[in-house]
């Protein structure tokens, strides 16, 4: 069993092996707090006295070994649904119950509890009603096609990061800032006074919230410690209650209290709304290492204590799988990870020099021993790191199982400069979810959705026609039989992306709206700079800074396609486009010869190859300067992020043949790694073509690496693999990330999956249980190009 | 123009020297060693790799070539090698992946570009550029302005020798090789001669010398059971490098992978002479090394 302690062994066999469940507990409170409330008050005070209300009466829980207390639902593995943004069918409960993969148990007292009580109040007001119903039949089109994918159907915004003011400043005194903006609001000359303090005073009311939890969990240790027994656990009980009478009111003053602090933060975000990739610590060795400095000093803190507690902090992220997700929002996020990302090691953001330090080793060797889903253990790499610590986070993560991840900080730090911050804020940079790029604490920045650009290329093959919902759905761009050249392909491709970028904007522009109106998110408006000073929420563009991601999925594929017909058809005359189209078509049936030629005798993305990298430049450039730069309707900017979770999976099973040889229904490429199999050079090669695109222009890039085992072992595969990552990131790439795993092996799990329970693979920007990946994505890992060292 | 005949460029190769490198392979070598690896690269002319188990006979090669130079005939394909041109077109045109070009001519600066495009690699990783064969100082003039125009780059390079040319060429190749892999298979000059087919004689002659006048020589001997795994040539070549100023030395262990490429040659694969050495006697052989003092790696 993993775990540096008796205990923290025990807590993590807990959190993994438990079954993931779904409580109502929330729904039901919420349900009922509605129907008493709503219409009665300002909706950002109605939102955060339903917060409150949750706050002091959902059920307390403490587990027998625990040292960092509250979960999200009753205990370990359970979770809350939100009704208010997505009321699930009774039909929903029964596939989550039932599903093979991310499958959630409901009993079905529950589901009789949904069909009378949640569901008839939720019906129309919910904002995945709202959302369905406001959208244009052009948007339903090519949502049902899969053109690309909607972030806010399901869940709420969030993607944020906290940053180190948790650390300096607790509830009551972010509480009294907020009554002092409130002191100050104009209601003379300012025709948003009322407004603001509506959500002002919601905020207020969620610091009560959070405080008020706070002290209930010290007075439930009390409670629990009064019965207890064993001398020993009697006294960590009141240690534990000690910690909540500081936090989350005060700031902590310990180690343990800065770890109880950030997780009753977290518990907050992720109760008050179903935010997108929960809520992260961000950079928590840079803002635990003056707590350990001190008490190491004064004799109260060493490396063992600071080791268990650090477990104990992981245990809690793995407790908590991400609330239960259908359809298409499943598809494209088909995993149990909730995507709370660490990112250790970096600058220290306030001098901006090296900020690796004990703590960062000690937060290595935790995820290490750990090797759990989550939270999502990553390191940011900057050149004033040491070698020595690059080295270590190798040795993690060429045991196969993807964690860690490496980031650039440096090139972190530039694509927030280029998008317009401040280097102060800047150096608080750092990734959340997957890849996605923000300043921690001073940002809101929404993923919106995914675009499927290889499908927008098979739109404009078809003149605007879709195979897959046999319907036009695009703009009649030509039939491609009678473009003369190369260019005349590329202007319809162009013309029907610009095309379908706007039907995604202009429902996002929809419902940015729903979630501004409805759904103001008050607490993770209190720990957002620039929501205080504004007076508004962080749902309503009141950060300090607001982005807006499209994430653009398939480069590979597309470059390839297009690589494939300039070279073939228009360069090579090696056959028509008439036999290009009945090939793919026929999914390349009686048209090998062709699929040979597109397949094995063309120039590809990921050799190093400037034919092929070239293609992928004028796409890239062409998608993002049609995205990045727009304006979002409640503040702020456009900008793209390269990087598909689980959704390269489900666009490919969308989609007919390609023009690059790939199959019907086949995945369409991951992040920004080339298509499988194209990339014969080795990983210098794709590393090269990667760097050629400019990452410092977009929010995040995602590239995937597989190595075999006996390539990488060794002091030197530890130099050779760090070599490989600072050049990349010299040469400005923005991240990596490493599967090390036998392709034999991964064959035998698929065939032996008892055999192989711990299992554990890189997907996307994150790690998951190779058994609980559908089988297209199992695949889609094994075909994954493993680069030998020979 | 300064060419060369190559087989292979390796991006990413890490066991031909030290850090992240690029191995160029060339075409052409004057020994035929019983276990060769790389039978490809032992002919200094362009062939034809045939898969005769891919083949399905389908005739779209003979088609679409343009010297006629394929027949089938009851059955069974032939290329002529006076009439083949060796342009490709059959290996484009083949979708069964049967047909292969080993072989491509690159002038110094093509090969320059190539492997230039991974220098920021090689600066990370203490790594360069290795020649590999084949035995690439047979095409020495090129070896030479190629090595030339790394060291003008700053890159660090390695030269895979078999040491079986005159002690000249490989005094001209010194002057810009960063480091010497030596090649050094069977002391005994009867075994050699029955094995590799020449004399060893000239090859221990270039080693003693090229110690001489070159600091950074790593010796490499590949070990095939039945061969040369046997003690007593252990301690033969420890003798003999004793003299000498190395220090290093890395153990190949034989492996039969290369069988089928033999196969799809046309050639005559004499396996059942050799034998995969074990692990215990890979690593019992590497102590005795150590012993005397060496450092000694298993594999590159």
């Amino acid at each position: 069993m993993r775990g540096y302690t008796e205990r923290t062994k025990i807590l993590r066999q807990e959190s993994v092996t438990t079954q993931p469940s779904v409580s109502l507990e929330r729904a039901l409170l919420e349900t009922e707090f509605y129907q008493k409330n709503y219409g009665n008050i300002e909706i950002p005070v109605l939102r955060a006295l339903n917060f409150k209300n949750l706050m002091e009466k959902r059920k307390l829980y403490i587990g027998e070994h625990e040292l960092i207390v509250g979960e999200k639902s009753e205990g370990p593995q359970v979770v809350p649904t939100f009704p208010e943004l997505c009321a699930h069918t009774v039909e929903d409960m029964t596939v989550m119950d039932s599903r093979t993969y991310i499958s959630f148990k409901v009993n079905d007292k529950d589901k009789e509890v949904q069909a009378e009580k949640i569901i008839p109040y939720w019906k129309g007001k919910s904002t995945r009603d709202k959302i369905l119903e406001s959208m244009t039949p052009e948007w339903k089109d090519c949502y049902a096609a899969g053109m690309f994918t909607e972030f806010m159907e399901q869940r709420a915004p969030g993607h944020t990061v906290a940053d180190g003011k948790i650390y300096q400043k607790g509830f009551l005194d972010f509480k009294k800032e907020i009554e002092e903006e409130i002191d100050k609001l104009d209601f003379l000359n300012d025709k948003d006074a009322y407004d603001k303090k509506a959500q002002l005073e919601g905020m207020a009311i969620s610091c009560d919230a959070i405080m008020i939890y706070g002290q209930r969990y010290a007075a439930y240790a009390r409670e629990l410690a009064e019965k207890e027994k064993n001398p020993q656990r009697k006294e960590e009980l009141l240690w534990i209650a000690d910690n909540c009478d500081v936090v989350p009111a005060n700031k902590p003053e310990t180690f343990a209290q800065a770890l109880q602090m950030y997780w009753f933060v977290h518990i907050g975000t992720t109760t008050e709304l179903n935010t997108w990739d929960a809520f992260s610590p961000g950079k928590i060795d840079q803002y635990l290492h003056p707590f350990y400095k001190n008490e190491v000093a004064d004799g109260s803190m060493n490396y063992d204590k600071a080791r268990e507690l650090l477990e104990c902090f992981w245990i809690k992220f793995n407790n908590q799988p991400a609330p239960p997700k259908v359809g298409i929002t499943l598809k494209e996020s088909a995993t149990y990870t909730d995507f709370a990302n660490i990112n250790t090691g970096g600058i220290d953001p306030i001098t901006g020099e090296n900020g690796v330090n004990e703590v960062s080793y000690i937060i290595l060797d935790t995820m290490d021993e750990m090797k759990l889903l989550q939270p999502s253990s990553n390191v940011q790499v900057s050149e004033k790191n040491p070698d020595d610590f690059v080295k270590r986070a190798v040795e993690i993560s060429r045991k196969g199982w993807g964690q860690p991840a490496f980031y650039n900080t440096e090139e972190l730090i530039q694509e927030l400069l280029n998008a317009g911050k401040t280097l102060e804020d800047a150096r608080y940079g750092g990734s959340s979810g997957c890849v996605e790029t923000g300043c921690h604490g001073r940002e809101a920045y929404v993923l919106t959705g995914y675009l499927n650009v290889p499908k927008i290329f098979e739109i404009t093959i078809n003149n605007g026609f879709d195979h897959y919902t046999n319907k036009k759905i695009g703009l009649e761009t030509g039939n491609p039989e009678d473009f003369k050249s190369y260019d005349e392909l590329k202007e319809a491709f162009f013309k029907q992306l610009e095309y379908f970028i706007n039907v995604k904007i202009e429902g996002n522009n929809v419902i940015e709206k729903i979630f501004e109106k409805y759904m103001p998110s008050t607490f993770m408006s209190v720990i957002t700079n620039g929501c205080k000073e504004s007076g508004k929420d962080y749902n309503a563009g009141g950060a300090k800074y607001n982005t807006r991601y499209i994430q653009v999925v398939g480069i590979g594929t597309i470059t390839d396609c297009l690589a494939a017909i300039k070279y073939n058809v228009f360069e090579q005359n090696r056959f028509s486009m008439k036999e290009m189209l009945a090939a793919i078509d026929a999914n390349f049936v009686g048209h090998e010869m062709t699929r040979n030629l597109v397949l094995n005798h063309t120039s590809k993305y990921g050799n190093d190859d400037d034919y092929a990298d070239d293609i992928m430049l004028d796409v890239f450039t062409n998608v993002r300067d049609r995205i990045k730069g727009r304006k979002a309707v409640c503040g702020g900017i456009y900008q793209i992020d390269m990087l598909p979770t689980t959704c390269h999976v489900y666009f490919g099973s969308v989609m007919t043949a390609s023009a690059n040889g790939r199959l019907a229904h086949k995945p369409v490429t991951d992040g920004i790694s080339p298509e499988k199999g194209a990339d014969t050079n080795g990983p210098t090669a794709v590393i090269k073509s990667c760097a050629k695109m400019d990452h410092t222009s977009t929010g995040g890039t995602l590239l995937n690496q597989k190595f075999a085992p006996s390539s990488i072992a060794g002091e030197e595969g530890l130099v050779n693999v760090s070599s490989l990552i600072r050049a990349y990131f010299n040469m400005k790439g923005h991240h990596i990330q490493f599967n090390v795993i036998d392709r034999d092996v991964l064959l035998d799990a698929q065939k032996n999956p008892d055999e192989y329970k711990d299992l554990i693979v890189r997907v996307a920007g994150y790690s998951d249980h190779f058994n609980n990946l559908e089988k297209a994505l199992q695949d889609e890992i094994i075909d994954r190009t493993e680069q030998a060292f020979n | 123009m300064n060419d060369a005949l190559i087989f292979n460029i390796q991006k990413f190769s890490v066991h031909d020297g030290p850090g992240i490198r690029t191995t160029v392979f060339l075409k052409g070598c004057p020994l035929r060693c019983l276990w060769c690896h790389n039978p490809e690269s032992q002919d200094i002319n362009k062939e034809i790799l045939y898969d005769n188990k891919k083949c399905v006979l389908c005739g779209k090669c003979k088609e679409v070539c343009p010297t006629d130079a394929i027949t089938i005939e009851d059955g069974k394909l032939t290329t002529d090698k006076d009439k083949c041109n060796y342009c490709g077109e059959c290996v484009i045109y083949c979708m069964y992946g049967a047909r292969e070009v080993v072989g491509r001519r690159y002038s110094v600066d093509e090969v320059m570009k190539e492997v230039m495009k991974d220098k920021i690699f090689y600066d990370q990783s203490n790594g360069g550029v290795t020649l590999s064969g084949g035995e690439p100082l047979i095409q020495i003039e090129f070896v030479e302005e190629l090595l030339r125009k790394l060291k003008e780059e700053k890159v660090h390079t390695a030269i895979d020798t078999s040491g079986a040319v005159s002690f000249e060429i490989l005094e001209r190749a010194a002057k810009y090789t960063d480091l010497f892999l030596y090649d050094l298979k069977l002391i005994d000059d009867d075994k050699h001669k029955e094995y590799i087919g020449a004399s060893n004689k000239d090859i221990i002659d270039n080693l003693v010398k090229l110690s001489k006048i070159h600091s950074n020589i790593n010796v490499r001997m590949p070990i095939i059971g039945n061969i040369n795994d046997n003690i007593a040539h252990i301690e033969k070549t420890i003798e003999l490098l004793k003299e000498l100023n190395i220090k290093k030395v890395n153990l190949l262990p034989y492996h039969s992978i290369a069988k089928h490429k033999y196969e799809k040659l046309g050639l005559v694969y004499e396996d059942e002479k050799m034998i995969v050495p074990s692990e215990t006697k890979m690593n019992y052989l590497k102590e005795i090394f150590k012993k005397n003092g060496y450092i000694v790696k298993i594999g590159g």
